[in-house]
């Protein structure tokens, strides 16, 4: 196992160096002056000269890419141009919102994809599964910012029983936060967990067919335990697996539902920044999504490793 | 009261094509430490009788028929009591040792499953039991193997591993379907050898099922030839062997290849093809093959024919009534 | 559970029989064929000009003049709805054939070299799966701009890496198949091999894929449009519809509805059809799952 994680961990710190270079050339290198782009391209030059001196941008890129990653190591991001505060702040403060949508929006999904996955599995052919696959049919095809947009018409504006967006903030009344955060997390819930749940059916299924099934039932295990002693721990390999490709499109799923419901999260802020044209800002903001993306990815893998004892030994 | 009474089963299974019997009129009875050999080619019936056997057949599949173990019927039981006789008084082996094992539990773990199920053995118990069967089917080193995984074993060691999984709650029967298919030849005869060192010490009934004529020749002290789900020839092995009634048995016989035989000569066969399951006739199976059928053969079932000292066979040609003369 | 026994009697069903099993297919072609429909009816006829401003006729429901109703300028929402199909399959079609064709390239080059080439290859395409459509597009506006080409572009780069691995994980199946060792043994090529023998014989699992990328692009189109960063005004499209119809829920409701209900059937339909594809080219994987 040791090594398995130590070869694990250097991919892990190759690709988020790879991926900070790639965000550094593309949203610092490529636009040209930041200086400009920031001030606007009727600003004097003179105080745009001041800014870029300010800001360091007349140094060779190089030093640039490494004063940026030692401040992202050191959690000094440089302020923020439209804010006119640490950049690091303000990214804190938002992420007090996205990520417990995140982590909400994962576990609703969780738990719904696998009761549906198990129930259409153990009920194969049978209308339970048929039904449930062509509702999760049409769980794929909505846009969720479209559900969201429903789910407000339905509980907000028709029965009242939420607001129709916004964040009442931690501090006062953490129920209020959590409801405010409930329905976002449902329009993400949905789709996902449409997509999980047919993969959950698909291995369910895979396993109940193989031979070592049929052993432990005819060992005298009740279908029960076969299902929960030996099927379960190998149908999670092929789900959890997608469960981890799956927290991209999580991300991105968040940024829109924020918009949606005027969160004031990551995703919002991005936009704003880019409306404000705050280019530190987004580029701090898009390496840190980047980043969370690419960990989760080396945590399914290690995970992988827990669940199948093969894995080590081929190390794929 | 023998251990084992199989009468009149009937298997039916949900094909394509509709409802298909694939057992037919199934009856043998069977003793502890008797060992009795069930032959035939793919889709004759065989696995399905174990199947049956075990209370495992698909939800769709209904039986007739009796199966009674130790005096306890089987057909038509609840699962739950099936599950207690599943690994407990009923122990099955099977064919693909590669993925008969759970790859993600230790074998270890995998032979004490039944102890802790059926003897409500704790963690510790069942780990000192299970070693020491690991031990007795030949695997080196069981304590220490205890913890390692089926990949990290052979084809071999890995039916030796299912064998004891099988015997650990000590069954009186013993099934194994084709236990040795899937082996090389050399590991062949030290499973077969295996099996009937512990059927002998355990004085269990075993039901062996194969394809291969050698291993049921060396095996079994009695045999069951099958085809199209039905019986067709049954008795001591020696005496079917020595005295073959039925043309489905000799025609299998008289199809394996041979040392010996000269250059350019041909395999006999047997003419046609195994018909679909739905199109098995509900009298002889094999009257579409045969090559010495009978007219009556159309619309008679065949009867048992008893040829003396256990062996009976199932053809229409063997009853020496005027009715069917006419050769 | 399983049995020893075969319970299928019919091993080869023929072509007819497998068609009329195929709800999915049959289904989706029809959804799919009115998505393409209506963007190609769109080109000659709309029930109304989808730019005209008729600022007397705005927020109206659903009538005998307007069959879906009018927007907040007035402009006819089922003419606008045909259009914004257009945008729709044209980001989709481009973003998917880029994918497609770069994404095919770099994972056949893989399965046919391996080494360190088939190595890198794979890196970056695991690398591109950390930047989803939506964020590749953000740093492509914030760089360059919003706008429909960008949209393209963003969800095209992303499609990349996705064609790469399925066109590389099938293309090694058939590297080790006997008939291309025999083709290596008369002293054929790669190059060849894998233009030859390769690629047809991975092309249905192409088409499916595309089928499927084809629905994602029209999802990820629909929510960059709604962000504001796809498609431009004034050409219609069913996310900015939505994005424009959130402002309004509380006065009509029904705005909202429409667009998303679109979007919903286009996708339904692109997948079915997938789904339906995948059952008919591939018979060996189907198994009533």
């Amino acid at each position: 196992m040791g090594s398995y994680l130590l070869k694990r961990l250097l991919t892990l710190i190759a690709t988020l160096a790879g991926a900070s270079a790639l965000v550094f050339v593309v949203l610092e290198i490529l636009p040209g002056d930041a200086a400009l782009i920031m001030m606007g391209p009727d600003a004097a030059p003179e105080a745009v000269r001041a800014l870029a001196a300010k800001l360091g941008l007349d140094q060779p890129a190089l030093q640039r890419y490494a004063q940026w990653v030692g401040g992202l190591l050191s959690g000094e991001l440089g302020d923020s141009y439209a804010y006119s505060s640490p950049v690091a702040e303000l990214i804190a403060e938002r992420l007090t919102v996205t990520v417990p949508l995140a982590l909400m929006s994962m576990l609703l999904t969780s738990v719904l994809a696998l009761v549906v996955g198990v129930y259409a599995a153990s009920h194969h052919n049978r209308i339970g599964d048929v039904g449930l696959m062509g509702l999760t049919q049409l769980g794929i095809a909505i846009p969720n910012f479209w559900f969201a947009i429903v789910l407000i018409l339905l509980f907000a504006v028709h029965l009242q029983w939420f607001a129709a967006g916004g964040f009442p903030g931690w501090s006062e009344d953490p129920a209020q936060a959590f409801k405010a955060l409930l329905l976002p997390a449902i329009s993400l819930a949905v789709v996902q967990s449409a997509i999980l749940a047919r993969i959950t059916r698909s291995a369910v299924l895979d396993v109940l067919r193989e031979d070592y099934v049929r052993t432990a039932r005819s060992k005298g295990l009740s279908l029960r335990a076969t299902l929960w002693g030996h099927v379960l721990r190998n149908a999670m390999i092929p789900v959890v697996t997608i469960m981890g490709l799956q927290f991209a499109n999580l991300l991105a799923g968040t940024i829109v539902v924020e918009n949606v419901f005027y969160l004031p999260g990551l995703g919002r802020l991005i936009f704003q920044s880019i409306a404000n044209r705050d280019v530190i800002v987004v580029r701090n903001c898009v390496m840190l999504l980047a980043a969370m993306v690419i960990v989760v990815n080396f945590v399914v893998d290690v995970l992988y490793a827990v669940i199948d004892p093969r894995v080590k030994a081929n190390d794929l | 009261m023998p251990l084992l009474e199989v009468r009149n089963l009937h298997v039916q299974l949900q094909t394509r094509h509709g409802a298909a019997w694939a057992v037919r009129d199934l009856n043998f009875a069977l003793d502890r430490g008797q060992t009795l050999g069930l032959i035939g080619e793919s889709g004759c019936g065989k696995s399905l009788t174990a199947m049956a056997l075990m209370g495992l057949l698909p939800h769709s599949a209904r039986v007739t028929g009796q199966i009674v173990l130790d005096g306890q019927p089987l057909v038509g039981q609840h699962d739950r009591v099936l599950q207690n006789i599943r690994g407990n008084r009923i122990g099955m082996i099977f064919q693909e040792p590669m993925t008969a094992l759970n790859p993600v539990h230790s074998i270890g773990r995998q032979v004490a499953e039944p102890l802790r199920v059926h003897r409500n053995a704790s963690a510790a118990q069942a780990r000192q039991q299970a070693i020491a069967l690991l031990d007795r089917v030949g695997i080196a080193d069981a304590s220490r193997r205890f913890d390692a995984y089926p990949h990290q074993f052979s084809g071999g060691q890995r039916q030796r591993i299912t064998i004891a999984m099988a015997l650990a709650c000590g069954p009186d029967l013993l099934i194994a379907d084709e236990p040795t298919t899937a082996l090389d030849v050399t590991v062949q005869r030290q499973i077969l050898d295996l099996i009937a060192e512990l059927v002998h010490e355990r004085q269990m009934a075993l039901l062996l099922i194969s394809h291969d004529l050698g291993v049921i020749a060396q095996n079994t002290a009695r045999m069951l030839v099958m085809y199209g789900g039905r019986a067709v020839e049954s008795g001591p092995s020696d005496h079917v062997f020595a005295h073959m009634a039925h043309p489905y048995t000799k025609g299998l016989f008289a199809a394996r290849p041979r040392l010996g035989a000269h250059r350019g000569e041909r395999l006999p066969t047997i003419a046609g093809t195994v018909p679909q399951l739905h199109e098995l006739s509900a009298l002889c199976p094999f009257a579409t093959r045969c090559d010495v059928v009978l007219p009556a053969c159309a619309g008679q079932a065949p009867v048992a024919t008893d040829l003396g000292g256990g062996h009976h066979a199932h053809c229409l040609r063997l009853q020496a009534t005027p009715q069917v003369a006419g050769s | 559970m399983t049995t020893a026994a075969a319970t299928r009697t019919d091993a080869h069903p023929g072509l007819i029989t497998r068609l009329r099993q195929q709800h999915n297919l049959l289904a989706g072609a029809l959804l799919t064929l009115l998505l393409v429909g209506a963007a190609t009816l769109s080109l000659v006829w709309t029930p109304w000009s989808a730019f005209e401003i008729d600022m007397a006729a705005k927020l109206q429901g659903p009538s005998s003049q307007h069959w879906l109703g009018t927007d907040p300028f007035g402009r006819d929402v089922a003419s606008l709805l045909l259009m914004g199909a257009r945008s729709s399959i044209l980001v989709g079609v481009i973003a998917v054939s880029i994918g497609l064709v770069l994404g095919t390239a770099a994972g056949l080059l893989a399965a046919a070299r391996r080494g360190w080439v088939e190595e890198l290859i794979m890196r970056l395409a695991d690398f591109t799966f950390a930047f989803p459509a939506i964020l590749s597009a953000i740093m492509m506006t914030a760089v360059f701009g919003a706008g429909i080409v960008n949209a393209i572009v963003a969800i095209g780069i992303f499609n990349i890496p996705t064609f790469a691995r399925i066109s590389r994980a099938s293309a090694r199946q058939i590297w080790a198949r006997e008939y291309v060792l025999a083709a290596r043994a008369c002293g054929k090529g790669p190059w060849r091999i894998t233009i030859d023998h390769v690629l047809p014989n991975i092309a249905s699992v192409l088409v499916v894929q595309a089928t499927i990328q084809f629905a994602m692009a029209i999802l990820a189109e629909a929510a960059l449009s709604y962000l504001g960063l796809g498609t431009q005004p004034p050409q219609p499209s069913w996310g900015r519809m939505l994005a424009e119809a959130q402002t309004l829920l509380y006065q009509a409701p029904l705005l909202a509805v429409f667009p998303g209900i679109a979007i919903a059937l286009a996708v339904l339909g692109l997948n079915l059809l997938g789904d339906g594809l995948r059952d008919l080219l591939d018979p060996k994987l189907t198994r009533k799952r």
